[in-house]
């Protein structure tokens, strides 16, 4: 597979702790790559590190095979998560210096621009100054400025903060847009919503080391507990007892007549042996396996680092 | 190289277009005239005259004070008593009263007074009374009043100052003048550090702290940014500077004109004034001797000073003392996430500023001194400090060590201003102490 980066062996030390030890990732082409940690894992250090802005103690960063050098700047958009514009300057005299300075000649940075604001209907704003513009008008100006020079891999650090769901939405099309006409995004956030959505590959970070990468469907399937939830209508009691040795009961509730119930099956044991046996008791309406969230993995995963950590709360 | 013009291009355009900025440069040169042009006009304006009775006891002044502009002297033949008791009654703003012993060493005079006179006429009035009272006693004492003022006149002589060089070749120098270009200079590369200085730094913190600068970051190198700012910020105070002087020369030489040819009418006509004191005494202005016209005398003196060579010199502190000194101006506001947390930074960069200011004033009188030469030579105080001994001469290999040790400065400062900058400048919410800046010096890029 065609790896547009990759990352070796990364450590990034500062004077009282590591922020990157040993880290290594690859990010396939034509993908969405989901950067994903707590607060304080390393993210921003391994994104820094990616832009050039920092630089490891150790190890190597590849694009397209060959080390990283300032010739590939004008290859990478950036959106980073602390971002902002000067105030006081006008939107498209400001949208078009930080073009140029991403390498584009003015005459190309301006027509393209143009494009932009049409298609996202904001022509009327190019000689307003910044200042006047709303949170969220800021944000899409910076996301116009991170991918008009069409780069190759798109650095997105939490690209929704700051949206209202109609614009979070626009933007999440032009990210999938901007893929199907093969860039490559590398996507850091804390809404894993947005990451099973979206993504078709993640690192998991934490703590200055990667605990977790690969395909996020294979990923889930890993993280499967042979857990199932069965709707039913009968007994609770007579349900309980039926399901023997089979399954362990887990969340359960009674409405009347009505229930439902997770169930985790004990090893060596089928689905169909499962349904066999509460099938005299019960009649069942549904019967499916509950596949992780994201959400679930990542506060498992994360815990499991955590010496503190104890029973992750189910917050889907 | 391409994008470090682009972002001095943008600093520049950036701060030339604000209001405030072209309100400045006007108001600059008008402010500057008014405080060369205003203290004249004021002083040609006339106030309403003061008017004084005098109760002279001595009879020795009646009628013969000297009036001036704002003072008007009358003498009415009534006693101090009746002076004082009718003096609401009258519109005589004081009296003055000159006891009868005056001459035998009275001593004192009084001054009552409705309205406060005022230093000035207050000092008039002291020392025109003491210069005829001197006069009186001499010639009471038989002296030939004109055989003093001859003398006076011809003991008058001027101190010539020519500097020898090893050719043998004499040049006549000008202490005032030297001192007032050298001076001059410093007090200019002084304020234009300050002043710039620290818009570099307001520049570096609205950058941290607008969160602009990581999207900037990750296009540019930080010290392209840092350097691209601090260039940025000098063509802006090399274009007001420039602005300034075209403008201030224009309205001072136009509303200046006008109004000295006025006062230079007046001036002549107060030399001429003859008084008379007693019946047989001649009291003139003897000052005849053929004085050169005092321009032209300043002109020559010019000559004296090598002005190319002071120009360069000006230049080159002015540039690299400004470069090293925002430098460090760029590293505080890197380290700091808001304007207060600065003074704790700035102190130890306003320190030799403001001690070669200061040195500079000591130095005018001595620029020999070993003070002067040490300073001069210290990169942090040089620009200033040199530049104040530049008029007085300054040995070659002097000059030269103080311009290689700046730039040897300006090449240090700004490499470590430039690693705690690219540290700071991605560094938030944290309140940074000493020791940590120290430890940024050594992060690896």
């Amino acid at each position: 597979m065609q790896h547009i980066l990759s990352a070796q062996h990364i450590v990034k030390r500062y004077a009282t702790h590591t922020a990157l030890d040993d880290v290594s990732l690859d990010i396939p082409a034509q993908s969405i790559f989901g950067l994903l940690g707590p607060n304080g894992a390393g993210k921003t250090s391994l994104i820094r590190i990616i832009n050039q802005i920092t630089g490891p103690d150790s190890g190597s960063v590849l694009f397209e095979g060959q080390p990283l050098s300032p010739k590939h700047v004008e290859q990478i958009g950036y959106l980073p998560e602390e971002r902002g514009l000067y105030k006081k300057m006008e939107v498209g005299e400001q949208a078009l210096y930080l073009a140029q300075l991403k390498g584009m000649p003015k005459a190309e940075a301006k027509k393209k621009l143009k494009e932009w604001f049409q298609k996202f209907e904001i022509d009327a704003w190019w000689h307003k100054k910044v200042e006047e513009l709303s949170k969220g008008m800021q944000q899409k100006i910076q996301f116009i400025v991170t991918v008009l020079h069409e780069p190759k891999l798109l650095i997105l650090d939490e690209p929704f903060s700051g949206f209202d769901p109609i614009n979070a939405n626009l933007i999440k099309n032009e990210i999938l847009k901007l893929k199907e006409q093969g860039s490559t995004i590398l996507f850091s956030t804390h809404n894993m919503g947005s990451v099973e959505e979206l993504c078709d590959y993640i690192a998991l970070i934490n703590k200055s080391k990667k605990i977790l990468d690969g395909p996020v469907k294979q990923i889930r399937k890993e993280h499967r507990s042979n857990t199932f939830e069965i709707e039913f209508t009968g007994n609770m009691m007579a349900f309980t007892n039926s399901l023997w040795t089979f399954g362990k009961l887990g969340e359960h509730k009674m409405d009347g007549e009505n229930g439902k119930a997770q169930v985790v099956l004990t090893p060596g044991t089928s689905p169909n042996q499962l349904i066999e046996s509460i099938l005299p008791v019960a009649q069942i309406h549904s019967f499916r396996e509950i596949i992780p969230s994201m959400n679930d993995i990542f506060i498992s995963k994360v815990n499991e680092g955590n010496p503190l950590g104890t029973q992750s709360n189910f917050t889907e | 190289m391409h994008k470090i013009l682009l972002i001095i291009k943008r600093e520049y355009l950036s701060r030339v277009k604000k209001k405030s900025f072209i309100i400045m440069t006007i108001l600059g040169p008008i402010l500057m005239a008014g405080i060369m042009v205003v203290p004249i006009w004021l002083a040609m304006q006339k106030s309403d005259k003061q008017k004084v009775e005098v109760i002279d006891e001595s009879y020795l002044f009646k009628d013969l004070i000297p009036e001036k502009d704002m003072i008007h002297f009358d003498y009415p033949p009534i006693t101090l008593d009746q002076a004082i008791k009718g003096f609401y009654d009258t519109d005589y703003d004081a009296i003055l009263w000159i006891p009868h012993n005056m001459i035998e060493g009275g001593k004192a005079i009084k001054i009552f007074y409705k309205k406060q006179l005022g230093i000035g006429s207050e000092e008039y009035i002291g020392t025109t009374l003491g210069k005829m009272l001197h006069d009186v006693i001499l010639a009471k004492n038989k002296v030939d009043l004109n055989l003093i003022k001859s003398a006076e006149q011809y003991s008058k002589f001027n101190v010539i100052t020519e500097k020898l060089e090893t050719t043998g070749k004499s040049e006549k120098t000008n202490t005032g003048l030297f001192m007032g270009i050298g001076l001059g200079a410093g007090i200019l590369i002084y304020v234009f550090i300050f002043l710039y200085g620290v818009q570099v730094m307001r520049g570096v913190m609205e950058e941290k702290t607008n969160r602009i600068v990581e999207v900037i970051l990750s296009s540019v190198k930080p010290f392209e940014l840092m350097m691209g700012k601090i260039i940025g910020v000098a063509l802006v105070g090399l274009t007001q500077f420039l602005l300034w002087v075209i403008l201030t020369t224009t309205l001072y030489s136009v509303a200046g004109i006008t109004l000295l040819k006025d006062l230079d009418m007046k001036q002549v006509q107060k030399k001429e004034e003859v008084y008379t004191i007693g019946a047989d005494l001649k009291y003139t202005d003897m000052k005849k001797i053929e004085k050169p016209n005092i321009v032209t005398e300043v002109m020559n003196d010019f000559k004296s000073v090598n002005m190319v060579e002071i120009f360069f010199t000006f230049l080159f502190y002015f540039l690299f003392g400004y470069l090293m000194y925002s430098a460090l101006f760029a590293a505080v506001g890197a380290a700091v996430d808001n304007e207060a947390d600065t003074q704790q930074f700035m102190m130890p960069i306003t320190i030799p500023l403001i001690l070669s200011f200061v040195v500079a004033q000591a130095i005018i009188q001595n620029p020999e001194s070993q003070m002067a030469f040490w300073f001069s030579i210290i990169p942090l105080t040089s620009p200033i400090v040199m530049m104040v001994r530049m008029p007085f001469g300054v040995p070659d290999w002097q000059l030269a060590l103080s311009m290689a040790l700046l730039l040897l400065g300006f090449v240090i400062t700004t490499w470590l201003a430039g690693r705690i900058y690219r540290t700071g400048i991605l560094m938030y919410g944290k309140k940074v102490s000493w020791k940590e800046l120290g430890k940024w010096l050594f992060y690896k890029g």
